[in-house]
C-alpha cells in the first residue's frame, strides 16, 4: 500500500504511537499520553458530531418515534400504536404515489447511466484534449443550475401553447404535445428535465473512470486484434462496472427523492400523475399537518431506499467486476 | 515514443476506414448531444435579454444582436431579487465555513487520533449519508420551531453544519498523508492541536476546496428545506424567490424571471471556470475507494 492510494480502512500504526509496550504493560505516562489522546480525539469529532446527533440521528429516531402518533403539532400527540402504517396500505394517494415514483425513478436512472456511459465512450474516443474539454463543459452545464431553476424555464419552454419546444414541433408540422398537461406528457417531460440536468453528474464520473483505465491492457486487445465493439464490451464495461455500479445507486437514492421538478412544473398533476412520495409527504406533514401519518410515510421511503440499495449490492456481486 | 516502429500513432493509421466512419458519426452524435444540453441554457439567456413585452413570442431569438437588459434592471428595482442573493449568499457562505472547520477537524480525528470507539463512531457518520432528507424534516422542523428559529435563515444554516460526507472526504485526504511529520513535530514538543494546525491542516486545502465546491453547489441550490422553513418573503433564498417570482408574474413578463435564473448562476459559473477540478473531484470523490 503506497501513499498514493489510501487504504480503505485506517492502518493500525495510525496516530500518535503509544510507544513499544503498548499492548503488553503500560507506564504511567503512556496511559495518560492515551488518555490524553483519546480526549483530543473526542474534541476533534465533536463539533461535526454534535450536528449530526442533533440534526440527523436524533431526528430519524424521532421520525420513527412519532410514527406511532397522531400530531397536529398543536393538540398534544396520542399514540396510535400502528395505525399510521397501517393507513399507508388504504391510502390510494399514496400507493399511488409510489408507483409514480417507482416509475419516474426507474426511467431516470436507466436514461442517466445509459446515455452518461454512451457520451463518456464518445468524447473518450475525442483525440484532441482540447475537444474533449469543450464536450466535458458543455455536458457539465446543466448542473450549474439549481433544479428550482431548472425546472422554472423548462416549464415554459414546454408549455403546451406558447412553448418554444411546441412552436419547433409545429413547425414540423404537429399539432403541439400536451406536455404538462397530460398525464403522460408531464411524466415524460420531468423524466426529460430530471435526466437533462443529471447526465452530467454520470457523463463526469465514467469519463473519469474511462481515463482511468490502464494504458497497457487497451493497446494490448489493439494489438490483438479486438474491435471497437469487443474491446469495449470484454475490456471497458467490465474494468468501469464499479462506477457504474456507483451511478446506479446515487442516481436512484436521488431519483427517488424527485421533488422539486414535480413541485415546481406540475404541483403534482395534471391530477396526481406526477405527485411523487416526497409530494405527499410535503402535503401530509406541512399542509395537512400530519406529522405522525407524514412520519410513517417517510419511514416507508427510507425503508424502500434501504432495500433497493441492498438489492443492488446483491445484484452487484454478479454484474461488476472488482479488479 | 522512443520506439517508433510499433508507437501508437502507427497503430492508428492502420485503422480501418470503417472506424474513422465511426468517429465521424460519434462526433456528429456528440454534437446533437451538445445541442440538447446548451440549447435550454441558451434560450434562457437570450429570451432574459428579449423586451418585456414580446419575450414570450415565437420564434425565440437565439442571437440577441440588440440585447434589452430592462429585465435586469427589473430584477433588482421592483422585484426583491437583490435580498433573495443576499440571503442565498448568507445562507451559503456560513454553511461553506463551517463545513470546512467541523470537517477538517473530524476528518482529521478519524484519519490520525487514536480513540476508544473510532471505527463504531465513523461507520454512524457513514450510515448517516443513506438517510434521506424527507425523514428528518419533520422532527427538524419541530426542533427548529422550539429553537424558536422558525422562518429565520438560521434553521437553514445551524442543522447544515455537519456533514458526514465531507468528514469522510476529509478523512480520505488525511489519509495519505506520512504519519512521521507528525511524530517529529510530537518529539519536538508541539502539541497535539499544533499539529493539526500548523502541520496537517494546511496540507489539506485541495480537500477543503473541494468541501467547498460540494457544499456550496448543494445549498446554493437548495429548494426543499427553504420551502419548509420559510415563511416570509424577505427571507426567501435564491431557488425559492425564483420559483415565487416565476407564480406572482404569470406569463406576463418571463424575461424578468429568466433574467433571475440566470443571475443566479453566475456565482456557480465563475466557480466552475476557477475551479473545474474539483468539481470533478467532488464527484468522483465518493467513487474511488
Amino acid at each position: 500500500m503506497s501513499a498514493v492510494t489510501p487504504p480503505r480502512t485506517a492502518p493500525a500504526r495510525r496516530g500518535t504511537p503509544t510507544g513499544p509496550t503498548d499492548g503488553v504493560r503500560r507506564t504511567p505516562a503512556a496511559r495518560r499520553s492515551r488518555r490524553a489522546e483519546a480526549a483530543f480525539g473526542y474534541a476533534m469529532i465533536g463539533l461535526a458530531g454534535a450536528a449530526i446527533l442533533l440534526f440527523t440521528i436524533g431526528p430519524i429516531l424521532a421520525s420513527f418515534g412519532l410514527s406511532f402518533f397522531a400530531w397536529d403539532i398543536i393538540t398534544p400527540r396520542r399514540f396510535v400504536g400502528l395505525d399510521n402504517y397501517a393507513a399507508i396500505g388504504g391510502d390510494q394517494r399514496v400507493v399511488h404515489s409510489f408507483g409514480v415514483t417507482a416509475v419516474l425513478a426507474f426511467s431516470i436512472v436507466l436514461l442517466q447511466v445509459a446515455i452518461g456511459l454512451f457520451l463518456a465512450l464518445l468524447v473518450d474516443q475525442r483525440r484532441r484534449a482540447s475537444t474533449k474539454a469543450v464536450f466535458r463543459t458543455v455536458f457539465y452545464l446543466p448542473l450549474l443550475a439549481s433544479t428550482a431553476a431548472v425546472s422554472i424555464f423548462m416549464t415554459y419552454m414546454f408549455n403546451e401553447r406558447f412553448g418554444v419546444v411546441n412552436y419547433y414541433l409545429r413547425l414540423l408540422g404537429s399539432s403541439g404535445v400536451p406536455w404538462l398537461t397530460s398525464d403522460a406528457g408531464a411524466v415524460v417531460t420531468i423524466v426529460f428535465v430530471a435526466v437533462w440536468q443529471s447526465v452530467g453528474f454520470t457523463f463526469v464520473l465514467f469519463v473519469a473512470a474511462l481515463a482511468g483505465l490502464p494504458r497497457d491492457v487497451m493497446e494490448a486487445a489493439e494489438i490483438d486484434g479486438a474491435g471497437p465493439v469487443r474491446s469495449l464490451l470484454r475490456i471497458k464495461l467490465p474494468l468501469i462496472s464499479p462506477t457504474v455500479f456507483f451511478a446506479c445507486v446515487i442516481g436512484l437514492i436521488n431519483a427517488m427523492q424527485l421533488f422539486d421538478q414535480a413541485f415546481i412544473m406540475t404541483k403534482g398533476g395534471p391530477g396526481t400523475a406526477t405527485t411523487t412520495i416526497t409530494m405527499v409527504i410535503y402535503q401530509t406533514a406541512f399542509q395537512n399537518l400530519q406529522f405522525g401519518y407524514g412520519s410513517a410515510i417517510s419511514m416507508v421511503l427510507f425503508a424502500a431506499l434501504i432495500a433497493l440499495t441492498g438489492l443492488q449490492f446483491t445484484l452487484s456481486r454478479r454484474l461488476v467486476f472488482y479488479s | 515514443m522512443t520506439a517508433p516502429s510499433f508507437s501508437r500513432s502507427s497503430l492508428f493509421e492502420r485503422s480501418s476506414l470503417t472506424r474513422r466512419i465511426g468517429r465521424g458519426a460519434g462526433l456528429v452524435v456528440l454534437v446533437l448531444a451538445a445541442t440538447v444540453a446548451f440549447g435550454p441554457l441558451l434560450w434562457t439567456l437570450t429570451t432574459s435579454l428579449r423586451e418585456p413585452a414580446e419575450s414570450f413570442t415565437n420564434p425565440p431569438v437565439w442571437l440577441p444582436l440588440e440585447p434589452d437588459f430592462s429585465n435586469y434592471a427589473a430584477v433588482f428595482g421592483e422585484v426583491s431579487l437583490g435580498r433573495f442573493f443576499l440571503n442565498s449568499v448568507i445562507v451559503t457562505g456560513l454553511i461553506v465555513g463551517a463545513q470546512i472547520i467541523t470537517c477538517t477537524l473530524s476528518g482529521y480525528a478519524f484519519a490520525m487520533v487514536r480513540f476508544p470507539g473510532r471505527g463504531a463512531i465513523f461507520a454512524l457518520f457513514l450510515a448517516t449519508m443513506m438517510v434521506p432528507v424527507q425523514t428528518t424534516i419533520i422532527p427538524v422542523f419541530v426542533l427548529i420551531s422550539r429553537m424558536g428559529l422558525s422562518d429565520s435563515l438560521a434553521s437553514l444554516i445551524l442543522p447544515a453544519i455537519g456533514s458526514a460526507f465531507g468528514t469522510f472526504l476529509m478523512r480520505q485526504y488525511f489519509l495519505q498523508m506520512p504519519v512521521e511529520l507528525g511524530e517529529a513535530a510530537r518529539v519536538d514538543g508541539a502539541s497535539r492541536f499544533q499539529v493539526f494546525r500548523l502541520i496537517y491542516a494546511p496540507m489539506a486545502t485541495p480537500a477543503m476546496a473541494t468541501l467547498a465546491i460540494l457544499a456550496f453547489t448543494g445549498f446554493w441550490a437548495e429548494f426543499y428545506r427553504p420551502l419548509i422553513f420559510l415563511q416570509s418573503q424577505e427571507n426567501f433564498t435564491l431557488p425559492l424567490g425564483l420559483v415565487t417570482l416565476q407564480g406572482t408574474f404569470g406569463t406576463g413578463s418571463i424575461s424578468v424571471v429568466l433574467a433571475g435564473v440566470i443571475l443566479s448562476m453566475i456565482p456557480s459559473v465563475i466557480l466552475f471556470v476557477v475551479a473545474q477540478r474539483r468539481f470533478v473531484e467532488g464527484i468522483t470523490a465518493g467513487s474511488f475507494r
